[in-house]
Parts: C-alpha cells; sequence; structure tokens
C-alpha cells in the first residue's frame, strides 16, 4: 500500500528520539503541521523520552516520568506516530519509506533523526550473557533485571561521560562497580589530567573502583555462556557478573548507507549547513546520527535540538544554518558536579591556564585565557556553581581577575559573577539559545513573573536544565529591578508568609484567626471564611505560641477546633474508606510487656488491624469514628497518650538499645530519647517533626535521616539537623559536636523554635534549611552564637510549650460537648457509617473498597486509582 | 436517635423530594465546619455553617475516592465562593452549586436547607 502526494505534502520523519520530538515542536511551532502530512516512525516500544535524565530512572523516576512526548500535542497537530515500527527501507527513486510493519509512506520530505548506537568494542563473548549496552529505556531494564537475580559485581567498559553514569547506575542496584577506561583519566573528552584526577579521587572515595590505562581483552564466560569476569590488557583479570559497554556512540546511518546517501569515513549522515544532505535534497538528517557541515557529529542534544531547527525553519523556507555548536557541558555525576566549556583543553595559540585545585576536597577549576584576558573556556569538577555565568562570558574579558573566579567565594580574594554583570546577548540557555535579553524580556515585555512562566515563554532551561539556577537569578533580578512585587503570600488570603504571620500573632497577641484574617488579611478575604491552606497553618502557629499568647493550648478549644486540619479535628489519620487509624505514643519505642498487651486486647476488642509503623510504635487501623473515644478511654486508663500522626507535630524519636545493651554503646540512646519526645511531645511546627538518637556512631536509629538527630560520642552527644527521609532524602548536617546533656536539649530548644519561627508552611526543616539565606552557617550563628539575641526568647517560648503542655486525648475524653462530634451521623449518633465495612486479609481485616463504589458512577474505577492519585 | 442535651428552638432542615427533613438543632454546627446527616432512604448528607451562620448542603460522598466523608473537610471561600476540600485528596467542592472547582467534569449533588 502506497499512498500517492495527493495536494498535501507529505513529511516522513524516521526516529523519534530527543532531537525528532524536537522537530516536530519546530515545525508545529512554524504552522507546518497544518500545511504537510507528517508521519514519524518511532523504532522504540515507546515515544520520544528524555535519553539524557535516563539514569533518573534508577533513583525512582518512572519510564513515564521521562516521556517527552505529549500525545495531545501529537493528535492536535494530526501527527501520524507509528510506535514500535522502525524504517527499513528507502527508495530515493521512488520517494518512498518502508517500515518493518509494511507500511509505506510516498514523501516529499524525508528527515532522518536516528541518533546513535552504542559501540561495542569487537573483543571475544562480547555478546554473553550478562553483557549489557547503556542506551534506551529498554537497556535499563534488562541491566535491572540481570542485577536482581543475583549479580554481585559489575564493570563498565568506558569510562566517559556515560560510563560513570553507567557505574553509578550499577552501584546504585546495590552491586560491587568497577569502570575500566582505557585513556590514562575518567572523562577523557570533556576534562583535562588535573579534572580527571579531582574526579578520580571522588569517585574512588564513594567505592568504585577505577582502573585506568588498561584496555579490555576479552570477556570470560562460564560453561552456559554467561560473563564471569574479564581479561584485561595488563594481564590481570577481573571478575565480574555483568558488564555494561559505554565506549562511545557511533552514528546510526545503515539506513542511509543503504539508500546510497553520503555519509562520512567514520560515519554519519553528510549534510549542508542547512542539515540537508548533500546527496539528496528532499533528505534532511539531524541530530546524532548526522555528519554536520563543520565536519562533526555531535553528540549531544544541544547541537541536536539547533539542527532540528534549522530543519524546520529550512522546509518553511526561512533562512537558517548550522555551522557548528559549542562542546559546553554541565554534568552531575553521582552527585559530582562536572562542567567544561569553551576552549576547555586550551587549544587556541598562546593561551595561560588558571588553576585551582584542592585535593582534599575534591575541587578542580581551570579558566583558559586568551592574551588579551578574553575567557576561552574552561573545567569545573565538584563545585560548578559558576558554570552558568562562566560560560555566558565566554568570548569576552571578564570585569573581574581571571585568578578571584577560581577561588572558592570564601576565600579571601575570591569572587562571585552574579548574572546581572552579564551582556544582554550572552547566551544563558544553550540548550535553546536564549539569551540574557530575551529572558529579561520575558518578565518586562511578557509579564512573566515565575521562572515556571519564563520557562514556558521562553523555553529557557527546559533542557538539559544545567541553566535553571542562572534563570532563576534572573527573574528574581528582573522583578526587584522593574519594581514588581513578588507575592510570596501564604494562599490566597494572606499577603504574608507563614514567618510574618508568625511574628504578627507573636508581637500583637493576636489570638484568633477570625482577627488576623479581618485585620491582616487580603482585601477581598477579610471577612470571609478563609481557605484550607491558611485555616490549618494559622492553627498551627496560634498553638506552639498558644501559652504566650494567651490562647487556649487545647487544640479542640472553641474557633480554634474549626481550624484545624480534618485529622487533628479528629486526633485521628483518616483512612481511604473513612475509617481511622490509632496510634499511641511510646517514647523511644520502649514499651512494657504489659504496654504490648494492652494494646493487643484493644486492638482485638475493636477487631482492628495492626501494624509495627516504621517509627518504631504500633498502629491501629480501621477505627470507626465513634469507636475513637470508647479505644482512648482505654488506652489513656492505661497511661498511653496521643501520638500525633495526625498532627505537624513531633512525631517520634526513635532510639536504639544504646550502652545499657549494646556491647557497642558509649550513651544511654534510650533514656536520653525519651526524654526529649517527652520534652517536644505535642509541639506544633510548619511540618512534622522526626528525631533519633543512637548508642554510638554505628548510628543503627538512623539519626542522620531527621530533623534532628542526636549521636552519642565518648565525651557526649553530636546533634545533626535538617536530616529527612521521605521523597527527597537529606543526610542531617552536623550542628554541634560533644554536647552535654544541658548543652544538648538547650540547643535543640532553640534549634526548633527557630524553625517553627522562620519556616513556610509545609517546609521540613531539610528544605527550610537549604532555603533560608546563610544556609547551616546562618542557623548555627543564631542558635549556637546567639547572632540575632533571641536565643533567650527561643529558649522561653519552649519552656511555656513544655509547662503546658497536656495531653490531648485525656482533654478530649473528659470533655462531653467535644465527645458529641465523634458521631458518624449528627442525627443518628449510634448509627455506623454503612460504607465503611472490612474484609479479611491475612488473618486480620482491611478496608472493604468495592463497598465505596456501590452508587458510584460505574464508568469510573477510582478505588484502585485514588491510591496513586 | 439520641439527642444532644441543650436543644435551641432553632433545626435545621433539608428539602427532600416531598418534604422538608429535620436534621438537627442549629446549635450542633460548628461555625467553619460540617456534619454528616442520615437520610430515611439511607443516603449521606454534609451539612456546613459558615462565619455568617449561612448554611449549605451537598452529598457527603467524596466522588473521587468513594468514602463519605466530605462533611470532615475544610472549608473556605475562594474568589466569594464558598467551598470545602475533601480530605482525602483535597480537591474542593463549592458549596452552592457542588461543582469541583478543580475537575470541571465532576459534581456533587446539592440540597436546599434552611433553618426553622
Ligand atoms: C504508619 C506509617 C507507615 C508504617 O506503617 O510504618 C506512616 C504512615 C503515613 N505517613 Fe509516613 N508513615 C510512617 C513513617 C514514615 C517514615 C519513617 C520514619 O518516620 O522513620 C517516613 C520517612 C522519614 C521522614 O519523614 O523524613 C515517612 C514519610 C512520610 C511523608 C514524606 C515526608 C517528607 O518530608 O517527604 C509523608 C507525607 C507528608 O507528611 O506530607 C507521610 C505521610 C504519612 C501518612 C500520614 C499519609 C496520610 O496522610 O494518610 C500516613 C498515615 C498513617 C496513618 O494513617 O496512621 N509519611 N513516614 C509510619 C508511622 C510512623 C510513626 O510511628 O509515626
Ligand atoms: C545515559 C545518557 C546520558 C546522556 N547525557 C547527556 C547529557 O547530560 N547532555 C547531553 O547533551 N547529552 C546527553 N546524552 C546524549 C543525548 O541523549 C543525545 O545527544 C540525544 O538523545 C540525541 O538525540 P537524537 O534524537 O539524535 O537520538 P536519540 O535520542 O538516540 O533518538 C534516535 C531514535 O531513533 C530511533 N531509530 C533509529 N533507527 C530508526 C529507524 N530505522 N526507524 C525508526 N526509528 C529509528 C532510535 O530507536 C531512537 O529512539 C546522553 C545519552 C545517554 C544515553
Ligand atoms: S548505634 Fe551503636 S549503641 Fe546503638 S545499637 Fe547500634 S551499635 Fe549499639
Ligand atoms: S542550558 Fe540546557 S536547559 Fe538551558
Amino acid at each position: 500500500m502506497t499512498a500517492t502526494p495527493g495536494a498535501t505534502p507529505t513529511l516522513v520523519l524516521v526516529g523519534h528520539g530527543m532531537v525528532g520530538q524536537r522537530f516536530l515542536e519546530a515545525l508545529a511551532e512554524r504552522g507546518l503541521t497544518a500545511t504537510h502530512r507528517v508521519v514519524v516512525l518511532c523504532e522504540e516500544p515507546r515515544p520520544a523520552y528524555d535519553r539524557v535524565a535516563l539514569t533518573s530512572y534508577f533513583s525512582g523516576r518512572t519510564a513515564d516520568e521521562l516521556s517527552l512526548t505529549d500525545m495531545e500535542f501529537i493528535a492536535a497537530h494530526g501527527i501520524e506516530l507509528y510506535v514500535g515500527d522502525p524504517a527499513e527501507t528507502i527508495d530515493r527513486a521512488a520517494r518512498t519509506v518502508t517500515a518493518r510493519s509494511g507500511r509505506a509512506f510516498a514523501y516529499d520530505t524525508l528527515v532522518l533523526a536516528t541518533g546513535s548506537y552504542p559501540f561495542v568494542p569487537p573483543v571475544p563473548h562480547k555478546d554473553a550473557t550478562g553483557c549489557f549496552v547503556y542506551r534506551t529505556i529498554d537497556d535499563l531494564l534488562a541491566i535491572e533485571e540481570y542485577a536482581r537475580s543475583g549479580a554481585t559485581v559489575g564493570a563498565v567498559v568506558g569510562g566517559g561521560l556515560l560510563g560513570l553514569e553507567a557505574a553509578g547506575a550499577l552501584k546504585g542496584l546495590g552491586l560491587t562497580s568497577h569502570i575500566v577506561e582505557f585513556a590514562p583519566r575518567l572523562m577523557p573528552v570533556q576534562v583535562d589530567e588535573g579534572g580527571g584526577a579531582a574526579l578520580l579521587r571522588t569517585i574512588e572515595e564513594m567505592g568504585l573502583t577505577v582502573h585506568t590505562g588498561v584496555g579490555t581483552q576479552e570477556i570470560v564466560v562460564d560453561s552456559e555462556g554467561a560473563v564471569t569476569g574479564m581479561k584485561l590488557s595488563d594481564g590481570s583479570e577481573l571478575a565480574t557478573d555483568m558488564v555494561v559497554f559505554s565506549a562511545g556512540v557511533r552514528p546510526r546511518d545503515q539506513l542511509a548507507r543503504d539508500c546510497g546517501l553520503t555519509v562520512g569515513e567514520r560515519g554519519g549522515i553528510t549534510v549542508d549547513e542547512q542539515c540537508r544532505t548533500v546527496a539528496d535534497p528532499h533528505v534532511f538528517a539531524i541530530g546524532e546520527c548526522a555528519l554536520a557541515a563543520d565536519g562533526r557529529v555531535y553528540g549531544l542534544v544541544a547541537p541536536g535540538y539547533e539542527q532540528a531547527e534549522t530543519a524546520a525553519a529550512t522546509i518553511a523556507s526561512d533562512e537558517a544554518a548550522f555551522t557548528g555548536a559549542d562542546l559546553s557541558t554541565k554534568l552531575k555525576l553521582l552527585g559530582v558536579d562536572v562542567a567544561s566549556f569553551g576552549d576547555a583543553h586550551g587549544t587556541a595559540e598562546d593561551c595561560l591556564d588558571v588553576v585551582y585545585s584542592d585535593a582534599r576536597s575534591g575541587l578542580y577549576k581551570k579558566l583558559v585565557i586568551g592574551r588579551d584576558g578574553t575567557l576561552l573556556g574552561g573545567v569545573l569538577v565538584g563545585d560548578a556553581d559558576a558554570y552558568g555565568t562562566l560560560k555566558a562570558f565566554t568570548g569576552s574579558v571578564p570585569p573581574v581577575s581571571p585568578e578571584s573566579l577560581v577561588l572558592p567565594a570564601g576565600a579571601s580574594g575570591g569572587a562571585q559573577l552574579g548574572p546581572s554583570a552579564l551582556p544582554d546577548e550572552a547566551v544563558i540557555c544553550s540548550c535553546h539559545n536564549v539569551s540574557k535579553g530575551t529572558i529579561r524580556g520575558a518578565v518586562t515585555e511578557h509579564s512573566c513573573t515565575t521562572v515556571p512562566e519564563v520557562k514556558k515563554c521562553t523555553k529557557a532551561g527546559t533542557g538539559c536544565g544545567s541553566c535553571v539556577k542562572v534563570l532563576g537569578q534572573l527573574v528574581t533580578a528582573e522583578l526587584e529591578a522593574s519594581g514588581v512585587e513578588v507575592d510570596k503570600g501564604l494562599c490566597g488570603c494572606f499577603a504574608q508568609t507563614r514567618e510574618e504571620l508568625y511574628e504578627i500573632v507573636l508581637a500583637l497577641r493576636v489570638n484568633t484567626y477570625r482577627d488576623l484574617l479581618d485585620r491582616y488579611g487580603r482585601e477581598g478575604a477579610r471577612g470571609g471564611d478563609g481557605c484550607e491552606v491558611c485555616k490549618p497553618a494559622v492553627a498551627s502557629v496560634i498553638a506552639s505560641l498558644a501559652p504566650t499568647i494567651g490562647a487556649s493550648g487545647y487544640v479542640l478549644d472553641g474557633e480554634q477546633a474549626a481550624l484545624q486540619d480534618s485529622n487533628d479535628h479528629f486526633l485521628a489519620n483518616l483512612q481511604k474508606n473513612g475509617s481511622y487509624s490509632v496510634v499511641p505514643r511510646i517514647p523511644g519505642g520502649e514499651i512494657t510487656p504489659e504496654g504490648l498487651i494492652t494494646i493487643g486486647e484493644i486492638a482485638r476488642d475493636f477487631g482492628l488491624y495492626t501494624k509495627i509503623t516504621g517509627g518504631q510504635r504500633i498502629d491501629m487501623f480501621g477505627a470507626r469514628v465513634e469507636q475513637l473515644p470508647l479505644i482512648w478511654m482505654r488506652l489513656v486508663d492505661a497511661g498511653f497518650e496521643s501520638g500525633h500522626a495526625y498532627g505537624k507535630a513531633l512525631r517520634t524519636v526513635k532510639s536504639c538499645v544504646g550502652s545499657t545493651w549494646c556491647r557497642y554503646g558509649v550513651q544511654d540512646s534510650v533514656r536520653m530519647a525519651i526524654d526529649l519526645e517527652l520534652r517536644y511531645r505535642g509541639l506544633r511546627s510548619p511540618h512534622k517533626l522526626k528525631s533519633a538518637v543512637s548508642g554510638c556512631a554505628r548510628e543503627c536509629a538512623e539519626a542522620q535521616s531527621k530533623d534532628f538527630g542526636v549521636i552519642a560520642t565518648a565525651a557526649g552527644w553530636n546533634l545533626y539537623v535538617g536530616g529527612n527521609g521521605g521523597a527527597t532524602p537529606r543526610h542531617a548536617d552536623l550542628l554541634a559536636q560533644d554536647l552535654s546533656d544541658t548543652e544538648l536539649v538547650r540547643l535543640i530548644d532553640r534549634f526548633l523554635m527557630f524553625y517553627i519561627r522562620t519556616a513556610d508552611r509545609l517546609e521540613r526543616t531539610s528544605t527550610w534549611l537549604e532555603r533560608i539565606p546563610g544556609g547551616l552557617d546562618h542557623v548555627r550563628d543564631v542558635v549556637v552564637e546567639d547572632s540575632l539575641g533571641i536565643c533567650e526568647e527561643l529558649e522561653s517560648l519552649m519552656a511555656a510549650h513544655v509547662a503546658g503542655y497536656a495531653d490531648e486525648w485525656a482533654t478530649t475524653i473528659n470533655n462531653p460537648d467535644k465527645l458529641a462530634r465523634f458521631v458518624s451521623f449528627v442525627n443518628a449518633p449510634d448509627t455506623p457509617d454503612p460504607v465503611v465495612g472490612f474484609v479479611p486479609e491475612r488473618d486480620q481485616m482491611k478496608p472493604d473498597l468495592p463497598l465505596l463504589s456501590i452508587g458510584m458512577r460505574p464508568a469510573e474505577d477510582l478505588l484502585e486509582g485514588s491510591a496513586q492519585r | 436517635m439520641t439527642l444532644a442535651p441543650e436543644t435551641t428552638d432553632l433545626k435545621v432542615q433539608l428539602q427532600l423530594a416531598d418534604s422538608w427533613f429535620t436534621a438537627c438543632d442549629l446549635n450542633l454546627l460548628t461555625p467553619g465546619r460540617g456534619v454528616a446527616v442520615l437520610l430515611p432512604d439511607g443516603g449521606q448528607v454534609a451539612v456546613f455553617r459558615d462565619r455568617t451562620d449561612r448554611l449549605y448542603a451537598i452529598d457527603n460522598r467524596d466522588p473521587f475516592g468513594g468514602a463519605a466523608v466530605l462533611s470532615r473537610g475544610l472549608t473556605g471561600t475562594h474568589q466569594g465562593r464558598p467551598f470545602v476540600a475533601s480530605p482525602l485528596l483535597k480537591q474542593r467542592f463549592d458549596l452552592e452549586t457542588g461543582e469541583c472547582l478543580d475537575d470541571e467534569t465532576v459534581r456533587v449533588t446539592t440540597y436546599e436547607v434552611r433553618t426553622a
């Protein structure tokens, strides 16, 4: 079946990779999708995705999240996309392309964007079971499956950019990882010898073994043909269960060769400055498969995007040319910043190097300077913050001396060049070729006020992402310069930040929400009902200051009851079917056999599902709202208190067994954990607070993943702050060392109160510490050195909290008024909610989900989906 | 069915197909929060009172998750319109029209409500 070209010309794109997708967008922007029939042949089983971010698959990004293809875009522009159907032959005389499925398309214009394939050196057994390459999502899936099926050691052939990424991924999969690189240093293309050495040290410190200056001679296999090791050129043998080849890429030009298009000596489809093949004016080639007019094949995405633009412009009869691109790159490899830009290797005549290197901290910075002082290029390893600015200065004489640019920011003589010093023509985003002037214009002329808006308007920052930091600085600077007020307000009701509201509440003793809203709310919000964002936030501020500002410390008193988040309102956590969970406090995770028996009996009597939590306590699920008071009466009777699992408050202080039992313990971590948990229980804060105390440096309590973590030393305690598990894990930072018990508690008091005072709503200590100006150093100045002179106040606020603490469940069960609300129905207090039902599973019970769907619209299969929303 | 001790004269009533159904005493409603009412046919209605004592009533069922929990959500005003945010996944529903403010294809039933 061959379609004949009719009135609308047909454009066929072969290859739907990163560049192919960018090309489609460029076609749409120029209106060419309206005037052409556009057909796309995509070989992989999924449409274009972000290959640059491929490795992030191993840190949790899903294949879906990597996608670059908006199916609505494809549909809206009438693009015919054939997924999993590669082009097999091209007949240039007849101008047809035939795909594997047998579909054939007549074209007026053909665009090849077939990318590259990984080069595998021709060593014996290179195709053995356990040998892989690293290019596509399918490659990753195969590597992951093999690694999980019992491999313990992995080796990567090639120590370039991709090789390091692959080695990091293997390590992330739990394998002992080796890198074998033929050249004498890592990343030979991007960095020079000094940079390679700095990189080597850092990579080795991470536990990867690097073998440079050796080649791979043979893959060793067992009787079943599976990899067991590799023979190296220095005669040694490396035992390994799997091998990933990452020894460079080669242009995929076979299709072009087969139909007689001209290809370069070392591969690549030869094109002119318009990206048109030199052999056939109807055929274009873009991206990694193309040999550009400057005689190079570009292996980076930015030049590919430029080629995509050029080809689209040429097809639209606009003038455009791709004459070459620079090879600047900034990467975060295994957590190490590596950047090179411009003439990184100093190949220009008469140029000088300015180098700063600190082997101990893995820092290496080199700038290449021309004879007249022009910045020609450079290499940054370990700290590439200045990359965006320095790259933009390339080709001009920077306003400060080159020496001061490579010195660390704190060092005397070190200077930081802000992006404000850049000329308007400086290119900020090289992926999309966006200049500083264009970004400023987005703010001043197109009234963008946020980075996402500027990204959308200019495309800057939507490629590799390395320019986003500079972009943010420029946007803020521009907004401030033009006098635009950046709305940092808490929500539609308040123009103030949470911190400002805290100060108002504290200083003016405003102790009701209504008063705060009517006096300090935004114009239109005064007199209204507020919203679900500011109500709980203000409730939390009032609760954490309650004794000081003369408000009730009981969160269900008066107006406060109406403000609380739904969970706080019922002092329990809502579950998906409308039932609740109950978590009694178990300070430090220590519990008596009697305590365990009581919890067990209660759970059994009320038929609750029980589970040991990740926070060293016991959660009982499936309580109906009317059962909560009955359950708590028994718990309170047995001496238990609220665990605040529902509140933005202190959760748990986990402990390890410590010096009492453990042969390594140097301090009594259990006692300290209990003391801390009892001190800070009930403290309302911007987000939940978690803590842990370990009895020695082995850290069995995982204190370094907590908002405040304590680790015993021979001399006392080390205090760590700003740790986080959860979605964005962060290792805590050491705030102070070898503290006595009293010093420890005093410092935590100050730290917590300072956090509560200055953090945004729902901002954990980890994000707060990263956000506030000055970061950890500033916090240390404030809470250790008392640089603001507020420590006394912080301590007294905490003292007031500790003195005023009362268990809110005990208060509630003794208050008949409050208990009245714990019913399913106001008009039938004894009737349970009929949609709360349970079914058995593994000897306990679980929510009866099908019950929830009765009476729901049948077309919507919301039940299972709701868990993922 | 047991009634709360302090009864006042004012009752909250809901308009059903053919009559006004008395749900509860007005003083059982805290301004800014809701309660759930069981209807004679087994249906559930969430009734809310705002700070100016205006009443609203919508179906109690969260159409996204299926649980009958809208009465336990936080209320507020958005551009002058009263709304409740579901405690499950936080979608907002206009209390006057029942429209979901985050997904215009979804709407919950609303009821006439009065005090008498
Ligand atoms: C029960 C428990 C899981 C378990 O079965 O083990 C749990 C269950 C919930 N977690 Fe968790 N988390 C539990 C330990 C953790 C831990 C581990 C820990 O504390 O050691 C973490 C990672 C550590 C951390 O927070 O840094 C954790 C990180 C989260 C997060 C992500 C927080 C973040 O900063 O990224 C949320 C979401 C949030 O708070 O916004 C969350 C939220 C929740 C909520 C409240 C979700 C919700 O709104 O329904 C769950 C309700 C529990 C319930 O109904 O009782 N849970 N959650 C654990 C209770 C511990 C306890 O005794 O209090
Ligand atoms: C792990 C990894 C990390 C990277 N990191 C960076 C980075 O940090 N910075 C950077 O600039 N670059 C990076 N790159 C390189 C970047 O991904 C490529 O430059 C870019 O993807 C090239 O785009 P392309 O469209 O030319 O090729 P590709 O994205 O490879 O797309 C080509 C597509 O064409 C398909 N195809 C081939 N033949 C046919 C056929 N006959 N019919 C139909 N379809 C066909 C292929 O299956 C493929 O899907 C990285 C690459 C990898 C693998
Ligand atoms: S952290 Fe140290 S003291 Fe605590 S249990 Fe582990 S090894 Fe023992
Ligand atoms: S430089 Fe890559 S996104 Fe801007």
